[in-house]
């Protein structure tokens, strides 16, 4: 129970911030429909090859759009010595991660729900054809993204170079996690169910998102305590 | 049971060896300052003492427990050189931020209170970031005594504090004796610290040069422990 609310605390403190600051999100959401829009130039939105490639191109802009909301997760802590104040509290670090991470998925969540009318338009995609299946294949790749992502924030998060070194760990990490995203994105943007073998991709994430979770949960005290 | 017990606790940043085999123990009530030159080793001790950091050989205990065990940094209350506030948050948001973070129970109750022992109820719904550094300053003390710890461990507390805050802190710190609390302050500010404290630990290029408790002397002359014990 103190788990949940010091979870919960810290997802509420994240969230108030961002959206009094609005620095994150408002860079990630630019960046993700200015790219979104420039793709769409550089490829004829009636070919089949573009539909081919949609779905690989949309996970793209989220996972460079979503590296930026994870790159202030923890960053954000280091004025004032903020962070040295919430280690130096009973609050255990895996309440800290999994609250960090919550205020992340929904931000990132947010925008993607933003982008994907513009993505339909763009690509000419009917991508609300399988809403169901492609809100889980959504839910469980932007977890992904993002337990990876603020593991790697808290990582990095005194390093000078932070911007360039978390995009440089994380996608090698992610590159399973978008790929099955990607396959599954392209089938059911297509209006296509997901069937046969493409479960395995399903699985895939599932099993992605449990792993990286459990990792990060057990390394972040590791990683928040000198 | 000593409230903190530090037991041949050694540092290193890279080979730099920090802190060389620092060895004593405070009692539990006791308020002590703990003096050194800049880069003698203080804040590495004070931040192993909060578990902010783990020390190379040794052991940290506060009241038997480890310090980096959950349940002893409950009983800490930690106010280092970054005030550890938000800026975009309001001051009433904060302290029931850390209110929860705690885990005591009538948060809004407890947040006004400190608002009040720090006069700043009037701004309580005010963004931190149009504080005043006094303001802001203040705000960071409520923080770190909200939870009534056993133990405040305060790395050079007065430093850049406006006259307010210093009387703010010096009320506090205070009541923190009266009600049996322990202080390990670390400090430039002698006359200040030595108005309080009534146990001087001294380190030298990461080494304990003396331990033991405030005299006559270290009253009348702040400068007379580095005379004797410290660098010339």
């Amino acid at each position: 129970m103190q788990f949940l609310r010091q979870t919960l605390t810290v997802t509420a403190k994240d969230l108030r911030s961002e959206l009094r600051t609005k620095e994150a999100v408002n860079a990630s959401l630019s960046f993700a429909l200015v790219i979104l829009i420039l793709f769409s130039f550089a490829f004829d939105p009636t070919s089949e090859t573009t539909r081919e490639i949609a779905g690989g191109l949309l996970w793209l802009v989220f996972a460079f759009a979503g590296v930026l909301i994870l790159n202030r997760s923890f960053a954000r802590e280091l004025a004032n010595d903020c962070l040295e104040t919430l280690v130096s509290s009973p609050v255990p670090g895996s309440a800290l991660f999994v609250g960090k991470s919550l205020a992340n998925y929904a931000l990132l969540i947010a925008i993607e729900v933003v982008c994907l009318p513009v993505f339909g338009v763009f690509y000419n995609v009917t991508w609300w054809s399988r809403p169901w299946e492609l809100a889980m294949v959504l839910a469980l790749t932007t977890w992904g993204l993002t337990v990876v992502g603020t593991l790697f924030s808290a990582l990095t998060v005194n390093l000078r170079l932070r911007e360039v070194m978390l995009p440089m760990l994380v996608y090698p990490a992610l590159i399973p996690c978008l790929m099955a995203a990607m396959q599954l994105t392209t089938t059911l943007v297509a209006g296509e169910p997901i069937a046969g073998d493409q479960w395995a991709w399903v699985r895939l994430l599932a099993g992605f998102d449990i792993i990286f979770t459990s990792l990060a949960v057990l390394l972040i005290d590791a990683v928040l305590i000198g | 049971m000593s409230a903190l017990a530090i037991a041949g606790v050694w540092k290193f940043y890279g080979d730099f060896p920090a802190l060389r085999d620092i060895s004593f123990t405070v009692e539990p009530g006791a308020c002590v300052a703990l003096l050194g030159r800049n880069g003698a080793g203080k804040t590495t001790l004070l931040k192993i003492l909060a578990g902010l950091s783990r020390p190379a050989k040794g052991r940290v205990t506060l009241f038997g427990q480890d310090a980096s065990e959950r349940s002893a940094r409950a009983s800490i209350g930690v106010l280092g050189h970054g005030i550890g506030i938000y800026d975009e948050l309001s001051a009433i948001e904060i302290l029931r931020l850390f209110v929860n973070l705690y885990g005591l129970h009538h948060p809004e109750r407890k947040a006004m209170e400190w608002l009040e022992r720090t006069g700043l109820e009037r701004v309580k719904d005010g963004l931190v970031r149009e504080f005043s550094r006094g303001m802001r300053q203040r705000l960071a003390v409520a923080r770190a005594f909200l939870h009534s710890p056993r133990v405040l461990l305060l790395d050079e507390p007065f430093t850049a504090l406006d006259d307010r805050a210093i009387a703010v802190l010096q009320t506090v710190l205070r009541e923190a004796l009266a009600e049996g609390r322990t202080v390990l302050m670390s400090t430039h500010q002698l006359r200040e610290a030595l108005e309080l404290a009534m146990h001087v630990a001294l380190i030298n290029r990461g080494k304990l040069a003396f331990t033991g408790e405030r005299t006559r002397e270290m009253a009348d002359d702040p400068g007379w422990i580095y005379r004797n014990y410290g660098e010339a």
